[in-house]
């Protein structure tokens, strides 16, 4: 296993893609009419409307340009062509993606209108496309594959065989000197000591557990608490009784590692290994947060059967339920139902998905994919001016 | 995907994450009355329980006694309090147990 590689697409700033996208990006919910037209006029691009880019402020505006500027940026995306109303945010988010070295253009729609701007992003795209569509993959080693996990719908299954079968993968992909992500600040609630304890250095520590109290101080403040939305229906439905007994089960997700890095949410690491991203346990928020920071492949454990994608980052669905594999088929890329009767152990189960993670890196189309699920979800930290 | 034999080496009962659990996790649907084996994750073949509810795929048993109050142990953690007795065979969830977190205080 030493030896595992991927194919991908090798990006301007060195890092390596599994993916080859044109992304038709709006800065804001007024441009997403623009960035649609575009993406039907030139078949092939991909828009990605979403509903916030006006009148944010303070972190939540800063959280939202990281954000949009890390799509961009991700190597899963070949070029961008960016569509906003105003000039200057436009323009920002274009020269974010840039700084990558991959081609960008800027359109605003103030002054000149859709139909206008249509025509002029759509022929910049049709542009990029062509150019995107000579790229070719080549090998690389698992060093370069970047990794985020994290689990929806889950249940007493997750915690027994799916979770267990990801932290098998995600040690592999750290013992090979690449990237891995996991989040969920919430939901780590009465297994954060278990994760504390993970953390390599104090000051980890320390940043890890300040992240764990500013989010229980939020709802604090809110006068209310979680119950009700934590554990979900689906959950409860499943077997799970209480938070404690999710988040142990969704912890399970990072195996035997310690923890090399504390991330706030949509920041891309500056070293390798395991990083704790402080994300809502919401899926496509939380997966929308890891594409931004630079995931190439997201692994999701499902017990009930979440059905979630993303636009740029292929999403594996690994399931142990039994029920959820047979009456959800077509979502389910990895089935390790076996665990639960025994007939296969945890590290027959790890080599399964392992296998298929290398194969959705090298572009195999993950059932979220050839099922159209494309989630594109922002995370707001407050309300808006 | 691999489909796979659901039926093989007969019924399966119950999985048990660690050794000082309090809680298994059925990974069939059970019916009260059925004596069903146990194991931990680690393959060790537990004492057979006696089920008197039925306890659905995924859904918790108690493996021993537990008194309203005490701890409920799952992963060798605390994931929550008996909200009355559970008596072993008992089916285990948010009717007879709750989390210690996140509680609201008039409903302590």
């Amino acid at each position: 296993m030493k030896n595992a590689s991927f194919w991908g697409y090798r990006r301007q700033n060195g890092r390596m893609g599994t993916r080859n996208y044109v992304i038709i990006l709006p800065v804001d919910d007024i441009s997403n009419r623009t960035a649609e037209a575009v993406a039907a006029n030139v078949p092939g691009t991909l828009a990605l409307p979403h509903a916030y880019g006006r009148l944010q402020f303070g972190q939540d505006l800063e959280l939202f340009f990281r954000t949009l500027i890390g799509i961009g940026s991700n190597p899963n995306v070949a070029a961008v062509v960016v569509i906003g109303i105003e000039p200057r945010w436009t323009e920002r988010i274009a020269s974010g993606i840039r700084a990558t070295g991959k081609p960008a253009e800027a359109f605003s729609i103030e002054g000149r209108g859709d139909f206008a701007i249509t025509a002029m992003a759509a022929r910049a795209a049709a542009g990029l496309l062509q150019q995107a569509s000579e790229l070719r993959r080549e090998e690389a080693p698992v060093s370069e594959l970047w990794v985020s996990a994290k689990c929806g719908e889950s249940d007493t299954t997750t915690g027994l065989a799916s979770c267990p079968a990801v932290g098998r993968v995600l040690e592999r992909v750290v013992a090979g000197g690449g990237t891995a992500f996991f989040g969920e600040t919430s939901e780590l609630t009465g297994g954060e000591h278990i994760v504390a304890d993970r953390m390599k250095t104090p000051k980890l520590r320390e940043q890890f557990m300040a992240m764990f109290r500013d989010y229980a101080e939020m709802i604090e403040r809110t006068g209310d608490d979680l119950l009700g939305s934590q554990p979900t229906e689906g959950n409860i439905a499943g077997g799970l009784s209480t938070i404690e007994e999710k988040a142990l089960g969704n912890i399970e997700k990072i195996g035997r590692l310690k923890v090399d890095g504390v991330l706030c949410p949509a920041e891309t690491p500056s070293t390798t290994g395991l990083h704790f991203m402080d994300t809502s346990s919401a899926a496509a928020e939380c997966v929308t947060l890891f594409a931004a920071a630079g995931a190439t492949v997201h692994l999701f454990p499902t017990g009930q059967g979440n059905v979630i994608g993303n636009p740029i980052l292929p999403v594996l669905k690994v399931s142990g339920n039994p029920k959820t594999v047979a009456g959800m088929s077509e979502h389910i890329d990895v089935d390790v139902s076996q665990l639960l009767t025994g007939e296969i152990n945890i590290d027959e189960a790890g080599d399964q998905l392992w296998d298929m993670t290398l194969r959705a890196a090298c572009g195999r189309l993950m059932c979220a994919e050839v099922l159209g699920h494309r989630e594109f979800v922002l995370t707001k930290l407050h309300r808006s001016a | 995907m691999i489909q796979k034999e659901q039926t093989k080496n007969g019924e399966p009962g119950f999985l048990v994450h660690d050794r000082g659990d309090s809680v298994g996790v059925a990974v069939a649907d059970l019916g009260p009355q059925t004596k069903a084996n146990g194991r931990l994750l680690s393959g060790e073949e537990l004492p057979k329980v006696t089920l008197h509810d039925a306890v659905p795929l995924g859904h918790k048993l108690a493996l021993r006694d537990i008194a309203r109050g005490e701890r409920v142990i799952k992963y060798g953690q605390v994931i929550g309090e008996a909200r009355s007795d559970i008596h072993t065979g008992d089916h285990v969830h948010v009717h007879n147990i709750r989390g210690l977190r996140w509680v609201k205080k008039e409903s302590k």
